[in-house]
C-alpha cells in the first residue's frame, strides 16, 4: 500500500483503505461438506472476492439459515451467524436496521429461502435493505438426505416423492423480481469466473441483491443442472447476459433471442433474414421489470438458461429512508428528550 | 370544579368512590368517552382505574349484541386498585348495550339510556320482546331515559353536517352529562377537542356543542335531584399523569434504552392487545428508536435477535399466539445468549381465543414453552404504572445476563389506566453494560463472567473479535460447534445456572398485611388490584392474611419459599386454571390452593374475598 493513499485517506477523514487478501477471510475451521460439493466453489470464490470491497473484515457479517449452505459462515473469517431454518433474512434485517454500516451477506439454499423462509425472502427483497442474498440452488434437500425442494423438477423422484413430485417448481428469479429486488442475478458454481464477477457485482450493489447460484449436489442430486451447465453444452444452452449487448448465445455465437409479441423466441442469425438488429438487447438498468421478467422465465430445454445480472436498479435503501425519517423527526421537534416524553400529556402535581 | 348555578335547587352528595360504565355500539365512541372522563378525573386529582372491554369485531352490525363495546372506570377520593366490581351508573346508548350490561348493575344502580335508540328495530336486534323502558323489567334500578339523539341533534342545528355525522357526536352529549353529574370540569375535553379537530372546525364545534348540551341538560332538567362530588385522593407527592399499561410499557423501554445507553429496536407484528406498544414506539423516532413492522411474528423475533447481535437494546412485542410463532427463534436467542425482551400482552387462548379479553394462561408457555432445556427469565408487571418499572427491570436482566427475557403483561394491565407518578430522571438506574473489546489472548465468545455467568457481548464491527455463533450447541469457552455429549451437559447446566442466579439479583418478595398467619393470597400480573382490595377487606374484618404479588416469575425471588411456609394456607388466584399454583407446588412442595377463573374478565374483589373467607372458615 502506498503512503500517499494513506495520507489522502487521512486527509479526507476516512479510515485507511485496507488491503486484505483472500487469506484474511480463511479461518482454521475444518470444512465439512461432502467432497465434490458445489459449496466448496462458492466458498472459495466468496473468499476471493471479499478483499475487493475494501471493507474491514470486522464490518462484514455472514448470516445463514439451515441446510448445507448454512455452514458457510463458519468458514469465513468474519463475523458470522448460523441461524435457524428460513430465518436468516430476518436476522439480517434486524442487524442492518440496527447497524446500517455493516456489510451483510445472507447465505441460503432453495429449501431455506423458498420454502420455510419464503415469506422472509419476499419481504427482505421488497424493503431494499442493503444486503446480499446468495441462494445455493441444488434442487434438493441435501442435509436431510434427499427430499424434494421448491425448485425440484415436476415429477422428480426423491425419497419423499417416490412416485414423482406433483408440485410445480418455483422460479426464484421471477420471485425476486416480483418482490422488488433491486439486483437480481444468476450464476453457476462451476463457472468460477462468472461466479466471482457476479458475487462482486452483487456485493457492490446498494440495496437488496439476490443471486441464485446453480449448484450441484453430487450425493443426492448429482448432475442437478448438468444438461446445460456442462462444458460440452454450456455455450449452446446458456445465455450469458451482458448489459447493453444483444442476447446472443451458441458455440458459434449465431443464436439469439428476439421478441415476438410478448413471447421470446430463439432464432438463428443469418437464417430467414434475421440479423443482430432483430435481437433483444439486454438492459439490466431498465427501470421497468418486463425484460428481466421475460429472462427470468426462460429455461432449458425451451430456451437457453440466462446467467448474469438480470436487473440492477437504484432505489433508496431501507436504512437511508429510515435515517431520513429519524432526521426529519429531530429537525421537527429536536432530539428526543426523555423527561419530556415521560411528562407528555396532562400532568398534575400532588404536594 | 363546576357547580350548577342556573338549574333547579339540588344537593351535592360527597362520595368516596364512583364506578361508571359507558356501553354502546363499537362505533359509538365508548372507549373515547371513557378515556376522556378518566383523564378529567385523574387531572382533577382522583385516583382512577379503568377497564376497557371491547369486542374483537371492529364494527359488528349496529345495534347488535356482539357489537357492544364498554368502558368501565372507577374514580375515587382514596387509593383504589381496581376499576370496580360493579358499576354505580350504567350509560347505555342502545338496547343491546343495556341488555349485555344490566346484569352487572346492582339493584338500585343508576341506568342512563338513550331512549331514542329504543326503536322496534333496535329492540329486535337486542332480542327484546318488549321495550324494557316500558314493561317494568327495570324497576330494580333508577332509570333515566333521555332522548340523547334528539337533544344532541337540536344542539348541533345549523352546522353543515350530515345526520350521520351529527349522530356520531352523541357520546359527547353523554360525557357532558356525566361531567355535570359528577361536578367535573369540561375544560380538559374542550382542549382535547380543539387539538384533535383543529383542522376540521365544524367537527370541533359539533363536539364542543354536544358536550355543552349534555352538561346544560343536566343542569336544567328536573330529572336529577343530586349531583355528586368525589374529592381528590391522597396520593404520594409528585407529578402525575394518567397512563395505560401499554403506554407505560412503551416509555418504559424508551427509558430503558436511555439507561442502557443503547439504541432501541422494536420488531413487531400487529396483534391485539399488543399493537399499541408498536404504535407508541413508532412515534419516538426523534430518540433514534427504530421500529420495524415485520412480515410476521417469526420475522419480528428474528429481527430482534439480529438487532441484539448488532448491539441494540432489542425487543419484540406480541400476544400469546405470536409467542407461539416466535418460540423457535426464542430458543436461538437462548442458545446464542443474546439479550432481548419478548413482550407478551396476554389475551384469552388457546389459538385465536378471545382476542380482546384478558387471561393469564401463557405462564407455562413463558417458563417452559420451548424445545430443549431452554431457561428464560420471566417478569410480570402488576399494574399499568408498574409496566414502566418492569420494562426497565426486564432490560436490566437481559443485558446483564445476556439472555432473552419474557415480559408478561396482559389485556387488562395493558389497556387499563391509572395515575402514574412520573419518576425524576435521577431515579432511573444505570443498566448499561459495555461491549467487549479485544484483549490479551484468545477471544472466548462463550467465556463467562464468574459472578453472572454471562458471556461477552462482541458486536460486529469490533476488530479482532470476529467469531461465529449459531443455533448449534457451543463448545464451552471457545463457542465453536460441538456435538460432544459431555460438553452439551455442561452447557445446559451453565445456561440454567445463569438464569437461576438472577434470583440473587432481584428484590426480595414483599408481603402486604400480616407477615405470617392464616392465609397468604399470592398472585401475579394484573390481578394485583383485585387481590390487594380483597386483602384490605379481609384485614379490616380482622383476618390474619397477607398478600404477596410476584413480579419475578422465573426465577422466583430467593425468599419466596420461606414466605410460603409462614401461613397455614396459600391461595393462588389466577386468570387461568392454576399455572403459577402448579409451579409453586413443584418448586416448593407446598399444598397451595388454586382459584382459577377464565371468563375473559378481571377478578371481582368480592370473588376473592368469598374464596378467602371459605378457606379461612374451612381450615380454622
Amino acid at each position: 500500500m502506498t503512503d500517499v493513499t494513506e495520507l489522502l485517506a487521512a486527509a479526507a477523514g476516512t479510515a485507511t483503505p485496507i488491503k486484505l487478501t483472500r487469506k484474511d477471510f480463511v479461518n482454521d475451521v475444518e470444512v465439512r461438506w461432502c467432497p465434490g460439493c458445489g459449496d466448496y466453489s462458492i466458498l472459495a470464490q466468496t473468499q476471493k472476492v471479499m478483499p475487493d470491497f475494501g471493507v474491514p473484515k470486522e464490518n462484514i457479517v455472514f448470516i445463514s439459515g439451515i441446510g448445507c449452505s448454512g455452514r458457510l459462515p463458519y468458514y469465513m473469517n468474519t463475523y458470522g451467524f448460523h441461524t435457524i431454518h428460513g430465518r436468516a433474512p430476518t436476522l439480517a434485517m434486524g442487524l442492518k436496521i440496527a447497524r446500517p454500516e455493516l456489510m451483510v451477506w445472507v447465505i441460503t439454499g432453495d429449501g431455506d429461502a423458498l420454502s420455510i423462509g419464503g415469506n422472509h425472502f419476499l419481504h427482505s427483497m421488497r424493503r431494499n435493505l442493503d444486503f446480499t442474498m446468495i441462494m445455493h440452488n441444488n434442487r434438493i434437500y441435501g442435509l436431510t438426505k434427499g427430499q424434494t425442494s421448491p425448485t425440484s423438477e415436476f415429477g422428480k423422484r426423491t425419497k419423499s416423492t417416490p412416485m414423482g413430485s406433483i408440485d410445480r417448481p418455483m422460479m426464484p428469479l421471477t420471485l425476486a423480481l416480483a418482490a422488488e429486488a433491486t439486483f437480481v442475478a444468476r450464476t453457476v458454481d462451476t463457472h468460477t469466473e462468472h461466479l466471482q464477477h457476479t458475487l462482486e457485482a452483487a456485493g457492490h450493489h446498494k440495496g437488496a441483491s439476490f443471486v441464485e447460484v446453480l449448484q450441484n449436489c453430487n450425493i443426492f442430486n448429482d448432475g442437478a443442472w448438468r444438461e446445460f451447465t456442462d462444458r460440452e453444452f454450456r455455450d449452446d444452452r446458456m445465455l450469458v447476459l451482458e448489459d447493453g449487448k444483444p442476447l446472443i448465445f451458441g458455440k458459434n455465437r449465431d443464436k439469439g433471442i428476439r421478441l415476438v409479441g410478448l413471447h421470446p423466441e430463439v432464432v438463428t442469425i443469418g437464417e430467414n433474414g434475421i440479423t443482430e438488429a432483430d435481437l433483444l438487447v439486454h438492459d439490466q438498468h431498465a427501470e421497468d421489470p418486463y425484460l428481466a421478467l421475460i429472462l427470468s422465465r426462460m429455461f432449458w430445454p425451451e430456451f437457453p438458461v440466462p446467467v448474469g445480472v438480470l436487473r440492477e436498479v437504484e432505489r433508496p435503501t431501507y436504512s437511508e429512508l429510515a435515517d431520513a425519517q429519524i432526521e426529519a423527526a429531530i429537525a421537527k421537534s429536536g432530539k428526543g428528550d426523555l423527561r419530556k416524553a415521560l411528562m407528555a400529556g396532562e400532568t398534575w402535581t400532588v404536594d | 370544579m363546576t357547580t350548577p348555578t342556573t338549574g333547579p335547587a339540588r344537593e351535592t352528595v360527597e362520595l368516596d368512590r364512583v364506578t361508571i360504565r359507558f356501553a354502546g355500539d363499537s362505533g359509538d365512541g365508548m372507549q373515547l368517552t371513557g378515556t376522556q372522563f378518566t383523564r378529567t378525573a385523574a387531572v382533577f386529582g382522583n385516583d382512577v382505574s379503568t377497564f376497557p372491554d371491547y369486542p374483537a369485531e371492529i364494527r359488528a352490525p349496529a345495534g347488535s349484541l356482539p357489537g357492544v363495546s364498554g368502558f368501565q372506570l372507577s374514580f375515587s377520593g382514596s387509593d383504589i386498585h381496581t376499576p370496580g366490581d360493579a358499576p354505580d351508573v350504567l350509560v347505555a346508548m342502545n338496547p343491546a348495550a343495556l341488555k349485555t350490561n344490566i346484569i352487572d348493575v346492582p339493584a338500585g344502580g343508576a341506568v342512563i339510556v338513550n331512549s331514542d335508540a329504543f326503536t322496534p328495530a333496535n329492540l329486535s336486534k337486542a332480542n327484546y320482546a318488549a321495550n324494557p323502558l316500558l314493561d317494568g323489567s327495570l324497576k330494580a334500578y333508577r332509570v333515566f331515559p333521555i332522548p340523547v339523539s334528539t337533544l344532541n341533534a337540536a344542539a348541533l342545528e345549523g352546522l353543515e353536517m350530515t345526520s350521520k355525522q351529527i349522530d356520531l357526536t352523541k357520546n359527547f352529549f353523554c360525557l357532558g352529562l356525566m361531567f355535570w353529574l359528577y361536578e367535573r370540569s369540561m375544560e380538559p375535553t374542550l382542549k382535547w377537542i380543539s387539538q384533535k379537530f383543529g383542522s376540521r372546525p365544524v367537527i370541533a364545534e359539533a363536539n364542543k356543542r354536544a358536550l355543552n348540551a349534555g352538561f346544560s341538560f343536566g343542569d336544567t332538567t328536573e330529572m336529577f335531584h343530586t349531583t355528586y362530588n368525589v374529592p381528590k385522593a391522597k396520593l404520594a407527592p409528585g407529578t402525575y399523569r394518567n397512563i395505560t399499561g401499554n403506554e407505560a410499557t412503551a416509555i418504559g423501554f424508551l427509558a430503558a434504552a436511555h439507561c442502557a445507553k443503547r439504541d432501541l429496536f422494536y420488531g413487531s407484528y400487529p396483534i391485539t392487545p399488543a399493537t399499541d406498544v408498536l404504535q407508541y414506539l413508532a412515534t419516538y423516532k426523534s430518540f433514534g428508536v427504530r421500529t420495524f413492522q415485520a412480515e410476521d411474528e417469526i420475522a419480528a423475533m428474528g429481527s430482534t435477535i439480529g438487532a441484539a447481535y448488532g448491539g441494540a437494546l432489542a425487543l419484540t412485542g406480541t400476544s400469546g399466539p405470536g409467542v407461539a410463532l416466535k418460540t423457535e427463534a426464542m430458543g436461538l436467542a437462548i442458545m446464542t445468549e443474546l439479550p432481548c425482551i419478548i413482550v407478551n400482552v396476554q389475551r384469552a387462548g388457546p389459538s385465536t381465543g378471545l382476542p380482546t379479553k384478558v387471561e393469564q394462561a401463557d405462564l407455562f408457555q413463558a417458563i417452559f414453552g420451548r424445545n430443549g432445556e431452554s431457561p428464560m427469565p420471566v417478569v410480570a408487571p402488576a399494574t399499568p404504572g408498574d409496566c414502566f418499572s418492569m420494562a426497565i427491570e426486564a432490560s436490566r436482566i437481559a443485558l446483564k445476563y445476556m439472555t432473552p427475557v419474557m415480559y408478561l403483561s396482559d389485556a387488562s394491565v395493558g389497556n387499563g389506566a391509572e395515575p402514574w407518578r412520573v419518576p425524576d430522571m435521577d431515579e432511573l438506574p444505570d443498566i448499561s453494560v459495555p461491549n467487549v473489546v479485544k484483549g490479551e489472548g484468545t477471544f472466548l465468545p462463550y467465556g463467562r463472567d464468574p459472578e453472572t455467568l454471562s458471556r461477552p457481548w462482541a458486536v460486529p464491527g469490533t476488530p479482532g473479535l470476529e467469531h461465529r455463533i449459531g443455533g448449534l450447541e457451543k463448545l464451552d469457552g471457545l463457542g465453536t460447534v460441538s456435538y460432544d455429549g459431555a460438553n452439551h451437559h455442561k452447557m445446559v447446566v451453565l445456561r440454567k445456572a445463569k438464569v437461576d442466579g438472577i434470583a440473587k439479583d432481584i428484590p426480595a418478595q414483599d408481603v402486604y398485611g400480616h407477615e405470617e398467619g392464616d392465609l397468604l393470597i399470592l398472585g401475579w400480573g394484573s390481578t394485583f388490584g383485585a387481590i390487594r382490595s380483597a386483602t384490605e377487606r379481609l384485614l379490616a374484618d380482622g383476618h390474619k392474611v397477607g398478600h404477596a404479588h410476584v413480579r419475578y416469575l422465573h426465577p422466583f425471588p430467593a425468599n419466596l419459599g420461606e414466605i410460603l411456609k409462614r401461613y397455614k394456607t396459600v391461595l393462588v388466584p389466577e386468570l387461568n386454571l392454576g399455572q403459577l399454583w402448579f409451579v409453586l407446588r413443584g418448586t416448593y412442595l407446598i399444598d397451595a390452593v388454586s382459584y382459577g377463573r377464565v371468563v375473559g374478565k378481571p377478578f371481582r374483589i368480592a370473588e376473592i374475598v368469598t374464596e378467602a373467607e371459605r378457606l379461612l372458615a374451612e381450615r380454622r
